[in-house]
């Protein structure tokens, strides 16, 4: 419990505000590459051209770019946890006491375990969905959201909700939420790009100087180009495919360590898995963030080439064999101090 | 000239490491200060808590009268004990052991008359009552936890060469007196899942 977990658990907050801080840069230099990259394209197309014709040599297209993709990459940091919540429909708990007792339980709960992980309340979030799921985001312990499904609370013991909610902080007191959240927070920003850019660039603008032969440094270019263009949405696919995989092991053992009762959260996540039904109110974009893929499990349920390609989570039953050998443990070293 | 570079840059890669060594044990400390000091935000808590609980349970339970004042005894107990240093903690931790103890006798009388279930908010109060225990033992399990971490780093070398200087001193673990608390629970060892 002692030196190796800390150790290890400010690690895991350096390695993810490193990975945010390149995530972000990477997303700007992205779309400097797309703006700077078209520059020299038009730049290249319109360099022989007749004299009066237009000549492309202030690099607009990049600097513009540039630009916006700064401005985005703050806009998503700072308001990725409000868009996560707002695309799922979340509803607030507000208030020490609210009425509904399985509210009032959440609410201590959420308290308990944040007492436990030494993290101030995070604020608490019900979607309404049957299916039993959760997420954590925010971008650092102090402005943090745990949200939980209905199904959850409908379905989950104490103990279990306990479980589940102490992986959720798990993610929160390791930064993780930062990492996912930014990264949620721009791939929605870059489909959204994506899709206004398409519809800019379709109707081509160079059809008139169909008589000029381009060079074949431009073609390869140009080529490059546009596959960075349709890349973009699936690069940002696969680093929030990438990201989330390892990190739900984490989250679970740090579960395990706040609660002390790792076959709770194990039993947690059998309920989950046996509720096979995707959380239809969380989106895509936003799967990477809980703690069970609302997608549905298919894919989640074995490991694999194709599960590795394609899930965001990892295989539910390998997770539960290794929460039950920590309670086994757990159970055994109790036992054997008696001697 | 080569030999007085090398010894520049090993001095200063020293100092680099004391300094490192040095904060890690102030920020220790700190925190596990901070740690002792949110089980005494949650022991308050729970001492606020009790009149009312008492309140409300007493109608229905004129019958066990000494569960009741057993309780309100050990809680009045806890609030007087007001002292600081190793003697305080050991003082602080037997008295509200002690109401700890006391209040789970008294959960386990409520459980025992179903109609005192019955009336609606029992079940609230036995929630709070749960959440207000659980926040007292996550309180001390983080303080075990982070005292435990500052008390090993002290010890451990090299970083005990620094401990002086940090002035660093082992800190007290918050211990269980109660002895039922202590008694081992029964164990099933044939490994196998529970149902």
């Amino acid at each position: 419990m002692s030196d190796e977990t800390s150790l290890t658990l400010f690690q895991q907050q350096e390695a993810n505000r490193r990975r945010t801080a390149l995530l972000v840069i990477g997303f700007v230099v992205f779309f400097a590459w797309l703006g700077f990259g078209g520059d020299y394209i038009y730049y290249l197309y319109t360099h022989d051209a007749p004299r009066a014709a237009y000549h492309h040599t202030f690099p607009w297209f990049g600097i513009v770019l540039s630009l916006v993709a700064v401005a985005l990459a703050r806009y998503a940091y700072d308001t990725g946890p409000e868009k996560v919540l707002w695309s799922t429909g979340a509803r607030e708990v507000v208030g020490p006491s609210p009425p509904d007792p399985k509210e009032q339980q959440l609410v201590n709960v959420v308290e308990e375990m944040a007492i436990a992980a030494g993290v101030p309340r995070p604020r608490i979030w019900i979607v309404d969905d049957p299916d039993p799921n959760a997420f954590a985001t925010g971008t650092d312990p102090l402005h943090a959201h745990v949200a939980v499904t209905q199904g959850l609370l409908d379905l989950c013991t104490r103990d279990e909700l306990q479980a589940v909610i102490g992986h959720e902080l798990g993610h929160v007191k390791n930064l993780d939420v930062r990492l996912m959240t930014t990264l949620a927070a721009l791939v929605g920003a870059i489909a959204l790009m994506h899709d206004g850019a398409s519809r800019v660039l379709r109707p081509g603008r160079g059809s008139s100087s169909e008589d000029r032969k381009p060079s074949p440094l431009l073609l390869v270019l140009l080529v490059v180009w546009i596959i960075s263009w349709i890349l973009a949405p699936v690069i940002a696919q696969l680093l929030a495919l990438g990201v989330s995989r390892k990190r739900e092991y984490l989250a679970d053992a740090m579960s395990a360590q706040f609660t002390r009762n790792p076959l709770a959260l194990a039993s947690a996540l059998q309920k989950i898995e046996n509720a096979d039904a995707p959380t239809t109110h969380i989106k895509r974009g936003a799967a990477h963030l809980c703690i069970a893929d609302p997608l549905g499990r298919r894919l989640t349920a074995h490991e694999g080439l194709f599960a590795d390609a394609l899930a965001t989570h990892p295989p539910m039953a390998k997770r539960i064999t290794i929460l039950r050998g920590m309670g086994y443990a757990q159970l055994k070293k109790e036992g054997g101090s008696v001697a | 000239m080569g030999g007085s570079v090398i010894l520049l840059v090993l001095i200063v890669v020293v100092a680099l490491w004391v300094v490192g060594a040095y904060n890690g044990l102030v920020s220790l400390k700190n925190q596990t200060l901070n740690a002792f000091k949110q089980i005494d935000v949650q022991l308050k808590r729970r001492h606020d808590l009790i009149p009312n609980l008492v309140n409300a349970v007493r109608g229905a339970m004129d019958f066990e009268k000494s569960t009741l004042e057993a309780v309100i005894q050990a809680r009045n107990q806890a609030v007087k004990v007001n002292a600081a240093g190793p003697e305080g903690i050991k003082q602080i931790s037997q008295a509200e052991n002690a109401l700890s103890s006391a209040l789970q006798r008294l959960m386990v009388v409520v459980e025992q008359y179903p109609q005192l279930k019955a009336t609606g908010n029992i079940g609230q109060l036995q929630e709070e009552l749960t959440s207000t225990e659980n926040k007292v033992a996550f309180a001390r399990q983080l303080y075990n936890d982070t005292a435990t971490q500052y008390n090993t780093k002290q010890q451990q070398f090299p970083t005990n060469l620094v401990a002086g200087l940090a002035r660093a001193q082992p800190a007290d673990l918050w211990e269980i007196e109660d002895q039922a608390e202590r008694a081992v629970p029964q164990v099933d060892l044939s490994m196998k899942p529970k149902p």
